[in-house]
């Protein structure tokens, strides 16, 4: 065990998966020599050389069309988005190409490979920098979309997404990155892709996120527990493609209430559709309606509003006073 | 003045086999064999892009995209590479992938809809038809990447139209291709027309083979109704880039017959004097004169060549009817390699509702109406009619 923050699970899980396996091969944007922009591969071209942990030129779609090919013949590429907000560039190699090789050969070619980007708000970034875009890729059927929220998480998810068959999109909450230190096995271990992971216990109202506004929901959810007698269960999804739909389903029978948090925009989210899973399969367990805090339908604002632009604490605690107001 | 239009540096054009049938310059390594087999092949092709077209209008198969006119580019060129290397096709690219291996009853079931239609024939090194133009440059970068790091020699292949050249992705892929130099082959087949857009509209540069000349690669332009001068120029791409030199850029000239799809009217966008002016640069025409000249050839040879390709395609035709088209549940095991719970959900649902449909079939048709005939006959005939009524 060492303790680590996301960016060094993230780091470990590539040095390990490369050791282990000599067809994985990192590349994008500055992750070579300069051990990408948030030292997420740091060491790892001084450890396995230019072959292997490479600088590409500066071009988002052959970066991701590269990996296709690659994939397709027995490499397990790892390529780089540096801002999920440049991921826009690559949409076609993305959602038309590495979503659907597998449905177009008839399920003859697949392709291992695997897409890190940094993404989330809070960090004061330029624009298209900070875009949480996870919503255009559940939309893609033949992705895997993985947004872990803490350092164990980020390096199971991620060894569990190289060895996956799939194309697996890895998305990385920037404001996480250094957030905080916890303890992460320093060997091999796996977090199952597609499976939410249950971070608080509750009984009155299932609180479901992921990503940045994980440590949040927590917080919030454990001064509701305190101060105000609420007992909120907060379910971490971890992965968006595909939805762990029975964890939340069994979670919110229990509870009764649903508040879904993202930091995307809101209309068409990951939150809409969550909310609909529960509308059709949970409906009669429900005592109250479900509710979002959500981004705004806005484009990703400037640093100067995007305090209030996400989901806050204030805007969290006021929507679970909300849902809990229906006796 | 620095700005002197007259100096911006050309491409060569090649060609080796004339109209007339007559060849200039040194002739490339084929024996007499060799040389018959690819004739074969492209009367092979003809035959069956005539027979395809009227499948289509038969409502046989779906929308096809037809290749006459351009035979000698793409045998003439996949003629030259070796099993081992790796093709990445468009739509149109049919006898490279038979020539590869691909067996031409694949061919058909891709336009008849079956869910195995886009299937990639074990043991054959090539890509499933691409759709989004130019999709595929990027993929063969990509795989002449696993094949430099593999070590394996192989060399890969990316066809694409002119067309094609005017999308971002071919600019990526020929840079990538370029600083990493990388054992890929971009093989244009400028065939003139990009649907109802002409070439001069797809881009002003004089010739699309100079495009190499910004990443400083080889490129070359090559008459593509001379098959002698395309195998010429793509076995001295194939040996470039199979000794670790780098990219080769090929822009073949040729002209497609027919339309676009079967869905487009070429009389709409193009003169006829400019079909009738191609029509006379007839790839396969221009061969048979080359090879009568040579005495390896005569009309009975030629006929009894059509004659097979009719009758082996007319066997492939069969095959492919014959052959389940799949049904929808199948669908769902194709988007990954194991199916996530709530797609097992949608597929069980689908499941449901089709053994409900084929219970319903089955109580209240009569008798003898083909609902007993199995579920491939079922779906074609839906497949057709759906076909018929977009009124191709």
């Amino acid at each position: 065990m060492t303790m680590m923050n996301i960016i060094e699970a993230i780091n470990s899980a590539l040095q390990l998966e490369m050791d282990r396996d000599d067809k994985v091969i990192v590349f994008g944007e500055d992750v070579g020599h300069a051990g990408g922009v948030f030292r997420a591969t740091d060491g790892l071209q001084a450890r396995f050389g230019e072959r292997r942990v490479v600088d590409t030129p500066l071009a988002e779609s052959a970066i991701i069309g590269a990996a296709v090919g690659m994939a397709a013949r027995g490499l397990r590429p790892i390529a780089e988005i540096q801002f999920l907000g440049f991921i826009y560039e690559a949409m076609d190699q993305l959602a038309s190409q590495a979503a659907r090789m597998r449905f177009r050969s008839a399920g003859t070619i697949t392709l291992p490979m695997v897409v890190r980007a940094p993404y989330g708000g809070g960090v004061r970034t330029p624009e298209l920098h900070s875009d949480s875009l996870e919503g255009l890729f559940l939309h893609s059927p033949g992705l895997k979309v993985v947004m872990p929220s803490n350092p164990y998480d980020a390096k199971g998810l991620l060894l569990a997404a190289i060895r996956d068959e799939n194309p697996v999109l890895f998305f990385e909450p920037m404001k996480l990155y250094r957030f905080r230190k916890e303890e992460v096995p320093d060997g091999d271990y796996i977090v199952e892709i597609g499976k939410a992971n249950v971070v608080v216990d509750g009984s009155d109202l299932t609180l479901i996120t992921w990503g940045p506004t994980v440590p949040l929901a927590v917080g919030l959810a454990q001064k509701f527990a305190a101060e105000e007698g609420v007992s909120v269960e907060v379910i971490d999804l971890r992965t968006i493609a595909p939805l762990d739909v029975d964890t939340i389903l069994a979670s919110v029978n229990k509870t009764g209430r649903a508040l879904i948090v993202h930091e995307a925009v809101k209309a068409g989210g990951v939150g809409a559709e969550v909310a609909a899973l529960i509308s059709e399969q949970a409906l009669f367990s429900l005592e109250a309606p479900i509710l979002r805090v959500t981004g705004y339908d806005t484009p990703y604002p400037v640093g100067g509003v995007e305090d209030d632009w996400l989901p806050n604490a204030a805007r969290i605690a006021g929507a679970i006073r909300q849902i809990m107001s229906y006796a | 003045m620095w700005i002197q239009p007259e100096k911006q540096p050309l491409v060569e054009t090649f060609q080796l086999l004339d109209v007339d049938g007559t060849t200039h310059g040194e002739m490339p390594e084929l024996t007499d064999g060799e040389m018959l087999d690819m004739f074969q092949w492209m009367v092979f092709a003809r035959t069956f892009d005539e027979r395809a077209v009227r499948l289509q209008r038969q409502g046989r198969i779906g929308t096809y995209a037809p290749f006459s006119g351009q035979e000698a580019a793409q045998v003439g060129s996949a003629y030259a590479i070796e099993k081992t290397d790796w093709v990445f096709p468009t739509y149109r690219e049919l006898p490279v992938l038979w020539i590869h291996g691909t067996p031409v009853k694949q061919s058909l079931l891709y336009p008849m809809g079956a869910v195995s239609g886009g299937a990639v024939t074990k043991g054959v090194n090539a890509f499933p038809v691409q759709i989004i133009i130019a999709a595929q440059t990027l993929h063969a970068m990509g795989s002449a990447w696993a094949s430099q790091y593999l070590g394996d020699k192989s060399v890969n292949v990316c066809y694409l139209g002119d067309g094609a050249t005017a999308q971002g992705d071919f600019h990526e892929a020929l840079n990538f291709a370029s600083v990493m130099k990388l054992p890929v082959i971009f093989f244009i087949q400028n065939n003139q027309w990009a649907i109802s857009v002409p070439r001069g509209r797809q881009a002003a540069s004089r010739t699309l083979a100079q495009k190499a000349v910004a990443y400083d690669i080889p490129g070359i332009q090559v008459d593509g109704n001379d098959i002698l001068g395309v195998y010429k120029v793509m076995t001295e791409a194939v040996e470039h880039a199979r000794s670790g030199l780098g990219p080769v850029l090929i822009e073949a000239l040729t002209y497609r017959h027919g339309p676009h799809t079967t869905s487009d009217d070429p009389t709409r966008y193009r003169d006829a004097d400019e079909v009738a002016m191609w029509m006379q640069r007839d790839p396969i025409t221009r061969f048979a004169r080359f090879l009568t000249a040579r005495g390896l050839l005569d009309s009975a040879k030629e006929a009894a060549m059509r004659e097979d390709a009719e009758q082996r395609i007319g066997q492939a035709v069969i095959e492919a009817e014959a052959e389940a088209k799949g049904t929808l549940p199948e669908v769902f095991d194709m988007v990954y390699g194991t199916v996530p719970r709530e797609l097992e959900r949608q597929r069980d649902e689908a499941a449901t509702l089709l053994a409900g449909k084929a219970q319903m079939a089955a109580g209240t048709a009569p008798v003898g109406s083909g609902a007993s005939a199995g579920p491939g006959v079922n779906t074609r005939t839906s497949a057709q009619t759906a076909s018929t009524a977009k009124g191709e």
